[in-house]
């Protein structure tokens, strides 16, 4: 399943490679890919953990960049 | 400019007068420090602090960690001035990166503000207002002149022109009446229209465009990958030798510790990454932003690398360099004039749907009465006979190929024509003449042929699954490189293959197609462009690149912007890289002061970011295309 997770007021592109780099090592996260251009978060999750993956991204985006918005789109 | 950088604006410009006040009295009076260390606070006293907090949430080499050592650093040893110097600095470099990444964004975002947000939606003689998700397939809605379409469909009732620039980055509007399909996302101009929706929101033009674009950002260049790799070696190995700077010689040489520990402070300053970073995704999304602004759509800023590189280019014939569409390229009449023989031909034809006999009475063009046409008798395999009206006599038409005169006896007296197809005419065993109807080039393909040969693109290949001959004197025509004819859709892909192996290493392969059969072949090339994406499904999806209108010459403004955007990211990387280098070696051997630092870090930033932002800009440059009959 695929999820797309808009960072709102992410603003430091250094962070967001670093983001990026933390939700890939998450588990079950197959591919994930963050864009700080467009501000989205797009993470391929394995069937079935889709939660657990989107809780962990959000932990590590607010862990590096606390003033960006956590926002689920899809 | 967002509350937020209204604010920075404001804390920036107190703390500048108030650094300039300092800079003042610093001669004058001993209180000159006061200023100091408010014009500091002013601009950064919440730098600390969220050096602070990120270090508790287990984040220790951020920018705010690294610019809170080195200003506190340069306050120990006495350098005051330094210190509010790099905070300021810092601030107003931080506030315009900001400034620049929001404008950009937006931007973007106007540029591809094609997302309809109602559709009119007519039932029972009512129209009401509603979400364009609400509207079913086959629903008449009503579109009024300014308004932007909302769903794919079908006129009823109307006429009007629409504006495609969205979508295609045509200027030209077109005309459009009862029957013709209009595209979501276009606007119409001038009449009222009633339409019949053909497809669901979701499955429409306008949301297959708005997911590409939305998706372009994910798939990233080799350069994008390349600086954020960098930059987190980077900042470790410069705090590093920042460290061994502070310690290793005052003891080697048993003393000078302040100017130690002032020059590791501006190493720090210099060792922030993200003037770096923030320029290379801000280039190529400002290069996918001019791409579609010329109505190209790519599917990710690693295909604007691709385009660069590009040295081989693989043309499907039918749809691409020629219209696909069959229209009656010559008529040869033995005696008569032209117009007496295509008249009979298109009386002949008058009954048949077959493509061919379309073209015969598009080219007639004249209406023509039934009354002339008696009976008809197709003779499969062969073509038809039919008896007609003309020049008041009935005639027994013989309308076919070959075989057709071979079987009637009749001699034919026309060379045969090698591209297209020829329909033999004959009244009974008298031969009349003959009609050719073949494919058209289109019209851009020579313009776009010789501006691929500018940018150097070195072999240009043509695939078709036509008879080679046919393929061989179209390629002629166009000056081609290659052709291969008689291809199964299956050979295409081994076709592109073989050509994959052939071409230099680092450099590119593109097919360009239709979209329509040929996915496996887009897939396996390096890049897959599919032309004419507007309204076909099939393209947007298996292409890499999308070619929205039906311009072949659109390749050669795709690789220039691609090429254009690839010189931004390159003289950014090595300009910032190669800066930062210099004015760390400076710093070191004691020839640059933490002034040089600044600019080293917020200097690289600015003036990268202000390179970056020409990635957005493309002019269409005049072809100077041949015209071909």
């Amino acid at each position: 399943m695929k999820k797309i997770i808009k960072l709102e007021g992410l603003c430091c592109a250094n962070c967001a490679a670093k983001i990026e780099e933390g939700v890939k090592k998450l588990s079950g996260v197959r591919e994930a890919s963050l864009s700080f251009m467009t501000q989205r978060l797009t993470i391929e999750a394995e069937d079935g953990q889709e939660e657990a993956v989107v809780e962990g991204a959000k932990a590590i985006a607010h862990k590096i960049e606390p003033e960006a918005e956590f926002k689920v789109l899809r | 400019m967002i509350k937020k950088q209204k604010r920075m604006v404001f804390r920036l410009t107190v703390s500048g007068v108030l650094f300039i006040g300092a800079l003042v009295l610093e001669k004058r009076s001993p209180f000159a420090w006061i200023f100091f260390i408010l014009a500091y606070l002013w601009a950064g006293y919440d730098i600390p602090l969220k050096a602070f907090r990120n270090i508790r949430g287990g984040q220790v080499f951020d920018e705010n960690f690294l610019m809170t050592v080195a200003t506190f650093g340069a306050i120990v040893v006495g350098s005051l001035e330094e210190a509010v110097a790099v905070m300021l600095f810092y601030q107003i470099g931080e506030l315009f990166n900001d400034y620049a990444v929001n404008k950009s964004r937006k931007s973007i975002k106007e540029l591809m503000d094609i997302n309809p947000e109602y559709a009119n939606l007519l039932s029972q003689g009512v129209e009401k207002q509603v979400d364009p998700y609400e509207v079913e397939v086959g629903d008449t809605i009503v579109i009024r002149p300014g308004e932007r379409v909302p769903l794919d469909g079908v006129i009823l009732k109307g006429y009007s022109s629409m504006d495609t620039k969205a979508l295609t980055g045509e200027t030209m509007p077109v005309e459009v009446s009862e029957g013709d399909c209009v595209v979501s996302g276009s606007i119409n101009l001038n009449g009222v229209l009633e339409v019949q929706t053909t497809r669901l929101f979701d499955d429409s033009t306008v949301a297959k465009i708005l997911e590409l674009v939305e998706n372009a950002s994910s798939r990233k260049a080799r350069a994008e990958t390349f600086i954020t790799r960098f930059a987190r070696v980077y900042t470790p190995i410069v705090v590093i030798l920042a460290l061994i700077l502070a310690i290793v010689p005052p003891i080697l040489q048993g003393g000078g510790w302040g100017v130690w520990v002032y020059r590791a402070c501006s190493f720090l300053v210099v060792s922030c990454p993200c003037a770096l970073v923030i320029s290379v995704p801000l280039s190529f999304f400002g290069g996918l932003g001019a791409a579609s602004k010329n109505g190209i759509l790519l599917k990710g800023s690693n295909y604007l690398e691709a385009m660069a590189g590009l040295d081989t280019v693989v043309f499907d014939k039918t749809g691409t360099l020629t219209n696909g569409r069959f229209q009656v390229s010559d008529v040869a009449p033995v005696h008569g004039t032209r117009e007496e023989l295509l008249e009979l031909a298109a009386l002949g034809e008058y009954h048949s749907n077959h493509p061919i006999a379309l073209s015969v009475r598009e080219a007639y063009g004249r209406e023509i009465d039934p009354a002339r046409i008696g009976s008809v008798e197709e003779i499969p395999g062969h073509g038809i006979c039919a008896k007609v009206e003309a020049g008041g006599s009935w005639h027994d038409l013989y309308i076919g190929n070959q075989k057709l005169m071979e079987r009637q006896q009749v001699t034919i007296d026309t060379p045969s024509a090698i591209l297209g197809t020829t329909l033999y005419v004959a009244d009974k065993g008298e031969y009349l003449g003959a009609v050719v109807i073949s494919d058209t080039v289109r019209q851009d393909v020579p313009a776009a042929i010789e501006g691929l040969r500018g940018e150097g693109v070195r072999r240009l290949v043509m695939l078709t699954g036509d008879k080679e001959e046919v393929g061989k004197i179209v390629a002629e025509k166009l000056g081609l490189d290659q052709v291969y004819g008689n291809l199964l859709p299956g050979d295409k892909v081994s076709r592109v293959e073989s050509l994959l192996d052939e071409k230099p290493p680092g450099r590119t392969l593109a097919y360009v197609g239709d979209g329509i059969n040929d996915a496996p072949v887009l897939a396996r090339a390096d890049i897959g462009i599919a032309m004419g994406g507007i309204g076909s499904d099939a393209a947007v999806e298996a292409a890499d690149v999308v070619i929205m209108d039906d311009e072949p010459s659109k390749l050669v403004d795709t690789i220039r912007i691609a090429r254009k955007t690839m010189g931004i990211v390159r003289q950014n990387i090595i300009f910032a890289i190669g800066v930062k280098v210099l004015v760390l070696i400076l710093v070191a051997l004691g020839y640059a002061s933490m002034w040089a630092a600044v600019f080293g870090d917020v200097g690289v930033s600015v003036l990268a970011i202000l390179n970056a932002i020409r990635a957005l800009s493309y002019k269409k440059r005049q072809q100077r295309g041949k015209v071909f009959h």
